[in-house]
Protein backbone atom coordinates (compact mmCIF):
# COMPACT_ATOMS: atom_id res chain seq x y z
CA UNK A 1 0.00 0.00 0.00
CA UNK A 2 1.49 3.20 -0.68
CA UNK A 3 -0.05 7.11 -0.13
CA UNK A 4 -1.90 7.05 -2.89
CA UNK A 5 -3.76 4.18 -2.26
CA UNK A 6 -6.73 5.69 -0.30
CA UNK A 7 -10.32 6.93 -0.95
CA UNK A 8 -12.69 9.36 0.21
CA UNK A 9 -14.69 8.92 3.14
CA UNK A 10 -17.39 9.00 0.94
CA UNK A 11 -16.53 5.26 -0.23
CA UNK A 12 -17.60 4.35 3.32
CA UNK A 13 -21.13 4.91 2.85
CA UNK A 14 -22.19 1.95 1.48
CA UNK A 15 -20.87 -0.69 3.97
CA UNK A 16 -21.85 2.07 7.07
CA UNK A 17 -25.33 2.21 4.89
CA UNK A 18 -25.70 -1.44 6.55
CA UNK A 19 -25.60 -0.10 9.99
CA UNK A 20 -26.44 3.36 10.16
CA UNK A 21 -29.95 4.79 9.27
CA UNK A 22 -28.66 8.15 8.51
CA UNK A 23 -25.97 9.20 5.89
CA UNK A 24 -22.59 8.63 7.75
CA UNK A 25 -20.71 10.15 5.34
CA UNK A 26 -21.95 13.60 5.88
CA UNK A 27 -22.13 13.21 9.56
CA UNK A 28 -19.14 15.68 11.50
CA UNK A 29 -16.58 13.67 13.29
CA UNK A 30 -14.45 14.75 16.02
CA UNK A 31 -10.78 13.57 15.46
CA UNK A 32 -9.72 11.81 19.28
CA UNK A 33 -6.46 12.64 18.89
CA UNK A 34 -5.99 16.24 17.35
CA UNK A 35 -9.28 17.65 17.58
CA UNK A 36 -10.01 18.30 13.50
CA UNK A 37 -13.62 18.15 13.56
CA UNK A 38 -15.13 17.64 9.93
CA UNK A 39 -17.32 15.73 7.82
CA UNK A 40 -16.88 12.02 7.11
CA UNK A 41 -16.94 12.35 3.80
CA UNK A 42 -12.92 13.92 4.02
CA UNK A 43 -11.81 11.27 5.30
CA UNK A 44 -9.34 9.24 3.68
CA UNK A 45 -10.65 5.79 3.42
CA UNK A 46 -8.24 2.91 2.89
CA UNK A 47 -9.95 -0.50 1.99
CA UNK A 48 -9.20 -4.11 2.01
CA UNK A 49 -10.65 -7.26 1.41
CA UNK A 50 -12.08 -7.36 4.78
CA UNK A 51 -13.35 -3.58 5.15
CA UNK A 52 -12.03 -0.39 5.24
CA UNK A 53 -10.16 2.37 7.70
CA UNK A 54 -11.18 5.94 8.16
CA UNK A 55 -7.61 8.07 8.80
CA UNK A 56 -8.13 11.70 9.74
CA UNK A 57 -7.01 13.63 6.71
CA UNK A 58 -5.10 16.29 9.11
CA UNK A 59 -3.33 14.06 11.63
CA UNK A 60 -3.21 11.06 9.64
CA UNK A 61 -4.27 8.97 13.10
CA UNK A 62 -7.05 5.70 12.35
CA UNK A 63 -11.07 7.42 13.17
CA UNK A 64 -12.57 4.25 12.45
CA UNK A 65 -12.67 0.53 11.52
CA UNK A 66 -14.85 -1.37 9.90
CA UNK A 67 -14.78 -5.05 8.68
CA UNK A 68 -17.28 -7.66 7.34
CA UNK A 69 -16.51 -11.31 7.90
CA UNK A 70 -19.25 -14.33 8.00
CA UNK A 71 -22.26 -12.30 8.04
CA UNK A 72 -20.97 -10.39 10.81
CA UNK A 73 -19.68 -5.91 10.59
CA UNK A 74 -17.67 -5.16 13.55
CA UNK A 75 -17.17 -1.41 13.84
CA UNK A 76 -14.35 -0.14 15.80
CA UNK A 77 -15.19 3.84 16.65
CA UNK A 78 -12.43 4.70 18.75
CA UNK A 79 -10.52 7.22 17.25
CA UNK A 80 -13.36 9.39 17.17
CA UNK A 81 -13.95 11.40 19.96
CA UNK A 82 -18.00 12.05 18.71
CA UNK A 83 -20.00 11.87 15.45
CA UNK A 84 -22.62 14.34 15.11
CA UNK A 85 -25.75 13.79 12.71
CA UNK A 86 -28.39 15.92 10.88
CA UNK A 87 -31.83 15.21 12.30
CA UNK A 88 -35.23 15.86 10.85
CA UNK B 1 -28.47 -11.72 4.96
CA UNK B 2 -28.72 -8.12 5.41
CA UNK B 3 -31.45 -6.02 4.21
CA UNK B 4 -29.81 -3.31 2.43
CA UNK B 5 -28.56 -5.34 -0.64
CA UNK B 6 -31.25 -5.70 -2.99
CA UNK B 7 -31.71 -7.19 -6.33
CA UNK B 8 -31.99 -5.10 -9.46
CA UNK B 9 -32.69 -6.19 -13.29
CA UNK B 10 -30.69 -5.12 -15.83
CA UNK B 11 -33.06 -3.66 -18.25
CA UNK B 12 -30.53 -2.25 -20.75
CA UNK B 13 -27.31 -1.72 -21.70
CA UNK B 14 -24.70 0.50 -23.91
CA UNK B 15 -21.00 0.55 -25.07
CA UNK B 16 -20.11 4.09 -24.65
CA UNK B 17 -15.99 3.46 -25.51
CA UNK B 18 -14.50 -0.25 -26.34
CA UNK B 19 -13.72 -0.54 -22.84
CA UNK B 20 -16.65 1.04 -20.85
CA UNK B 21 -20.49 0.42 -20.85
CA UNK B 22 -23.35 2.16 -19.44
CA UNK B 23 -25.85 -0.29 -17.05
CA UNK B 24 -29.52 0.53 -17.15
CA UNK B 25 -30.88 -1.38 -14.02
CA UNK B 26 -34.51 -1.62 -12.39
CA UNK B 27 -34.55 -1.54 -8.59
CA UNK B 28 -37.57 -2.30 -6.84
CA UNK B 29 -38.65 0.17 -4.20
CA UNK B 30 -35.76 2.85 -5.42
CA UNK B 31 -37.54 6.29 -5.60
CA UNK B 32 -35.03 8.60 -7.42
CA UNK B 33 -31.66 9.13 -6.41
CA UNK B 34 -29.52 12.49 -5.74
CA UNK B 35 -26.76 13.49 -8.45
CA UNK B 36 -23.36 12.15 -7.76
CA UNK B 37 -24.76 9.23 -5.48
CA UNK B 38 -22.64 5.72 -5.79
CA UNK B 39 -24.19 2.29 -5.53
CA UNK B 40 -22.37 -0.87 -4.57
CA UNK B 41 -22.30 -3.62 -6.47
CA UNK B 42 -21.76 -7.71 -5.20
CA UNK B 43 -20.96 -10.35 -6.95
CA UNK B 44 -20.95 -14.14 -5.66
CA UNK B 45 -18.89 -16.70 -7.39
CA UNK B 46 -20.84 -20.07 -7.33
CA UNK B 47 -18.02 -21.08 -4.50
CA UNK B 48 -19.73 -18.18 -1.81
CA UNK B 49 -16.90 -16.17 -2.69
CA UNK B 50 -18.31 -12.39 -2.84
CA UNK B 51 -16.75 -9.07 -4.05
CA UNK B 52 -17.92 -5.82 -3.48
CA UNK B 53 -17.44 -2.67 -5.59
CA UNK B 54 -18.48 0.98 -5.68
CA UNK B 55 -19.72 2.26 -9.19
CA UNK B 56 -20.69 6.05 -10.10
CA UNK B 57 -24.44 6.62 -11.20
CA UNK B 58 -24.48 8.62 -14.59
CA UNK B 59 -28.42 9.08 -14.67
CA UNK B 60 -29.75 12.13 -13.03
CA UNK B 61 -32.68 14.16 -12.94
CA UNK B 62 -34.57 11.23 -14.05
CA UNK B 63 -32.37 11.15 -17.57
CA UNK B 64 -29.98 8.85 -18.71
CA UNK B 65 -28.14 8.01 -22.02
CA UNK B 66 -29.72 4.97 -23.45
CA UNK B 67 -32.84 5.61 -25.28
CA UNK B 68 -35.51 6.00 -23.86
CA UNK B 69 -34.15 8.70 -22.07
CA UNK B 70 -36.64 9.86 -19.57
CA UNK B 71 -36.01 7.37 -16.61
CA UNK B 72 -38.67 6.23 -14.51
CA UNK B 73 -38.21 6.78 -10.59
CA UNK B 74 -37.16 2.75 -9.79
CA UNK B 75 -34.46 3.02 -12.45
CA UNK B 76 -30.70 4.38 -12.99
CA UNK B 77 -27.89 3.79 -14.91
CA UNK B 78 -24.22 3.40 -14.23
CA UNK B 79 -21.18 4.01 -16.41
CA UNK B 80 -18.36 1.27 -15.91
CA UNK B 81 -14.85 1.28 -16.86
CA UNK B 82 -13.40 -2.46 -17.46
CA UNK B 83 -9.93 -2.78 -15.66
CA UNK B 84 -7.69 -5.56 -16.68
CA UNK B 85 -7.34 -7.11 -13.71
CA UNK B 86 -10.33 -6.23 -12.05
CA UNK B 87 -12.65 -8.82 -9.97
CA UNK B 88 -16.28 -7.22 -11.38
CA UNK B 89 -15.63 -4.74 -13.99
CA UNK B 90 -14.68 -7.12 -16.52
CA UNK B 91 -18.23 -9.18 -16.25
CA UNK B 92 -19.95 -6.37 -15.83
CA UNK B 93 -18.41 -4.75 -19.18
CA UNK B 94 -18.59 -7.91 -21.04
CA UNK B 95 -20.76 -10.78 -20.05
CA UNK B 96 -23.17 -9.16 -18.41
CA UNK B 97 -26.68 -9.71 -20.29
CA UNK B 98 -30.37 -7.81 -20.56
CA UNK B 99 -32.51 -10.10 -18.03
CA UNK B 100 -29.76 -10.47 -15.27
CA UNK B 101 -29.74 -9.54 -12.22
CA UNK B 102 -27.18 -8.35 -9.43
CA UNK B 103 -27.09 -7.07 -6.12
CA UNK B 104 -27.30 -3.62 -5.67
CA UNK B 105 -26.81 -1.62 -2.32
CA UNK B 106 -27.98 2.26 -2.01
CA UNK B 107 -27.80 4.93 -3.60
CA UNK B 108 -25.61 6.30 -1.09
CA UNK B 109 -23.79 9.21 -0.12
CA UNK B 110 -25.05 12.55 0.64
CA UNK B 111 -21.81 14.34 0.46
CA UNK B 112 -20.66 14.28 -3.11
CA UNK B 113 -23.85 15.45 -4.31
CA UNK B 114 -25.82 18.54 -6.37
CA UNK B 115 -29.09 19.54 -5.25
CA UNK B 116 -30.99 20.83 -8.31
CA UNK B 117 -32.02 23.67 -5.69
CA UNK B 118 -28.49 25.22 -5.22
CA UNK B 119 -27.81 28.34 -7.51
CA UNK B 120 -24.39 28.46 -6.61
CA UNK B 121 -21.93 28.52 -9.65
CA UNK B 122 -20.49 24.91 -9.93
CA UNK B 123 -16.98 23.51 -11.44
CA UNK B 124 -16.91 19.97 -12.48
CA UNK B 125 -13.57 18.66 -13.01
CA UNK B 126 -13.19 14.90 -14.09
CA UNK B 127 -10.13 12.73 -14.38
CA UNK B 128 -11.14 9.75 -17.32
CA UNK B 129 -13.88 7.49 -16.11
CA UNK B 130 -14.33 10.30 -12.71
CA UNK B 131 -16.67 11.94 -15.27
CA UNK B 132 -19.69 9.12 -14.73
CA UNK B 133 -21.07 11.18 -11.03
CA UNK B 134 -19.93 14.81 -13.03
CA UNK B 135 -22.18 13.44 -15.57
CA UNK B 136 -24.93 12.99 -13.09
CA UNK B 137 -24.82 16.21 -11.81
CA UNK B 138 -24.93 18.30 -16.10
CA UNK B 139 -27.87 15.96 -16.50
CA UNK B 140 -29.70 16.66 -13.49
CA UNK B 141 -28.59 20.30 -14.08
CA UNK B 142 -30.31 20.71 -17.64
CA UNK B 143 -33.38 18.53 -16.64
CA UNK B 144 -34.03 20.88 -13.91
CA UNK B 145 -33.19 24.02 -16.62
CA UNK B 146 -31.17 25.10 -13.33
CA UNK B 147 -29.91 28.84 -13.49
CA UNK B 148 -26.69 27.65 -11.54
CA UNK B 149 -23.44 28.65 -13.75
CA UNK B 150 -21.79 25.06 -14.58
CA UNK B 151 -18.61 24.19 -16.26
CA UNK B 152 -16.91 21.31 -16.65
CA UNK B 153 -13.35 20.70 -17.06
CA UNK B 154 -12.49 16.65 -18.61
CA UNK B 155 -9.33 15.53 -18.53
CA UNK B 156 -9.18 12.62 -20.85
CA UNK B 157 -6.71 10.11 -23.55
CA UNK B 158 -7.94 10.88 -26.68
CA UNK B 159 -10.99 11.59 -28.14
CA UNK B 160 -12.20 8.06 -28.64
CA UNK B 161 -11.61 7.64 -24.97
CA UNK B 162 -14.64 10.10 -24.23
CA UNK B 163 -17.23 9.04 -22.45
CA UNK B 164 -21.31 10.94 -23.57
CA UNK B 165 -19.12 12.90 -26.53
CA UNK B 166 -22.72 13.86 -28.33
CA UNK B 167 -24.76 14.53 -25.15
CA UNK B 168 -21.85 16.92 -23.20
CA UNK B 169 -22.17 18.36 -26.42
CA UNK B 170 -25.75 18.68 -26.92
CA UNK B 171 -25.62 19.94 -23.29
CA UNK B 172 -23.27 22.57 -24.03
CA UNK B 173 -25.31 23.99 -26.61
CA UNK B 174 -28.48 24.11 -24.92
CA UNK B 175 -29.89 27.68 -24.13
CA UNK B 176 -31.84 27.38 -21.23
CA UNK B 177 -29.45 26.17 -18.94
CA UNK B 178 -26.14 25.40 -20.76
CA UNK B 179 -23.09 23.38 -19.44
CA UNK B 180 -19.56 25.15 -20.87
CA UNK B 181 -17.42 22.72 -21.53
CA UNK B 182 -13.31 22.10 -21.61
CA UNK B 183 -11.49 18.97 -22.98
CA UNK B 184 -7.84 18.52 -21.74
CA UNK B 185 -6.44 15.95 -24.16
CA UNK B 186 -3.59 13.86 -22.40
CA UNK B 187 -1.91 11.37 -25.24
CA UNK B 188 -3.75 12.17 -28.38
CA UNK B 189 -5.28 15.20 -29.36
CA UNK B 190 -8.43 15.69 -32.32
CA UNK B 191 -7.34 17.32 -35.43
CA UNK B 192 -6.82 21.55 -35.04
CA UNK B 193 -6.83 21.27 -30.94
CA UNK B 194 -3.94 22.03 -29.33
CA UNK B 195 -1.04 19.15 -28.88
CA UNK B 196 -1.94 16.66 -25.94
CA UNK B 197 -0.77 17.51 -22.65
CA UNK B 198 -0.72 16.48 -18.87
CA UNK B 199 -3.62 19.35 -17.12
CA UNK B 200 -1.05 22.44 -15.37
CA UNK B 201 -2.09 24.30 -13.02
CA UNK B 202 -1.76 27.28 -15.55
CA UNK B 203 -3.99 25.21 -17.63
CA UNK B 204 -6.67 24.31 -14.87
CA UNK B 205 -6.83 28.34 -14.11
CA UNK B 206 -7.46 28.97 -17.86
CA UNK B 207 -10.25 26.75 -17.90
CA UNK B 208 -12.39 26.70 -14.91
CA UNK B 209 -14.39 29.31 -13.09
CA UNK B 210 -12.84 31.97 -11.14
CA UNK B 211 -12.20 32.13 -7.22
CA UNK B 212 -13.89 35.73 -7.32
CA UNK B 213 -16.66 33.90 -8.47
CA UNK B 214 -16.86 31.48 -5.51
CA UNK B 215 -17.70 28.25 -7.32
CA UNK B 216 -18.10 24.78 -5.28
CA UNK B 217 -15.71 21.93 -7.38
CA UNK B 218 -16.91 18.45 -7.40
CA UNK B 219 -13.53 16.69 -8.65
CA UNK B 220 -13.86 13.18 -9.14
CA UNK B 221 -10.76 10.78 -10.73
CA UNK B 222 -7.55 8.84 -9.90
CA UNK B 223 -6.34 9.61 -6.51
CA UNK B 224 -3.18 11.78 -7.85
CA UNK B 225 -5.13 13.76 -10.21
CA UNK B 226 -7.47 15.07 -7.67
CA UNK B 227 -4.73 15.68 -4.98
CA UNK B 228 -3.06 17.50 -7.84
CA UNK B 229 -5.97 19.58 -9.29
CA UNK B 230 -7.41 20.33 -5.47
CA UNK B 231 -3.70 21.09 -4.54
CA UNK B 232 -3.56 23.73 -7.58
CA UNK B 233 -7.48 25.37 -7.01
CA UNK B 234 -6.05 26.30 -2.95
CA UNK B 235 -2.87 27.38 -4.08
CA UNK B 236 -5.07 30.00 -6.44
CA UNK B 237 -7.29 30.69 -3.87
CA UNK B 238 -9.83 28.51 -4.10
CA UNK B 239 -11.56 27.99 -0.09
CA UNK B 240 -10.89 24.36 0.69
CA UNK B 241 -14.18 23.81 2.00
CA UNK B 242 -15.84 24.58 -1.24
CA UNK B 243 -14.20 21.38 -3.12
CA UNK B 244 -15.53 18.11 -2.91
CA UNK B 245 -13.32 15.00 -4.22
CA UNK B 246 -14.19 11.85 -5.00
CA UNK B 247 -10.91 9.37 -5.79
CA UNK B 248 -11.74 6.28 -7.52
CA UNK B 249 -9.82 3.20 -7.26
CA UNK B 250 -9.53 0.71 -4.01
CA UNK B 251 -9.36 -2.59 -4.23
CA UNK B 252 -10.12 -3.28 -8.09
CA UNK B 253 -6.82 -0.72 -9.15
CA UNK B 254 -6.72 2.17 -10.79
CA UNK B 255 -8.55 2.78 -14.21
Amino acid sequence: MTDQDFLDGNAAAGMLSEVFAADVTTAVGCCGNCGDESVVARGRVYLDEHGLVVRCSVCGDVLAVASERAGRLCLDLRGLAWLEFAVE
Amino acid sequence: MSSVWRVADVVATRMETPTARTIRLRIPGLHGHLAGQHVDIRLTAPDGYQAVRSYSIASGGGRGAIEPHDLPDDELELTVEELADGEVSPYLVRDLADGDQLEVRGPVGGWFVWRDGDTTPVQLIAGGSGVVPLMSMARAHAAAASPAPFRMLYSLRSPASGYYSDELSALAADTASPLQLDYVYTRQAPEGAPAPARLTAEGLMRRTIPASDSPTFFICGSTPFVEAVSGWLVDAGHEAARIRTERYGGIGGTP
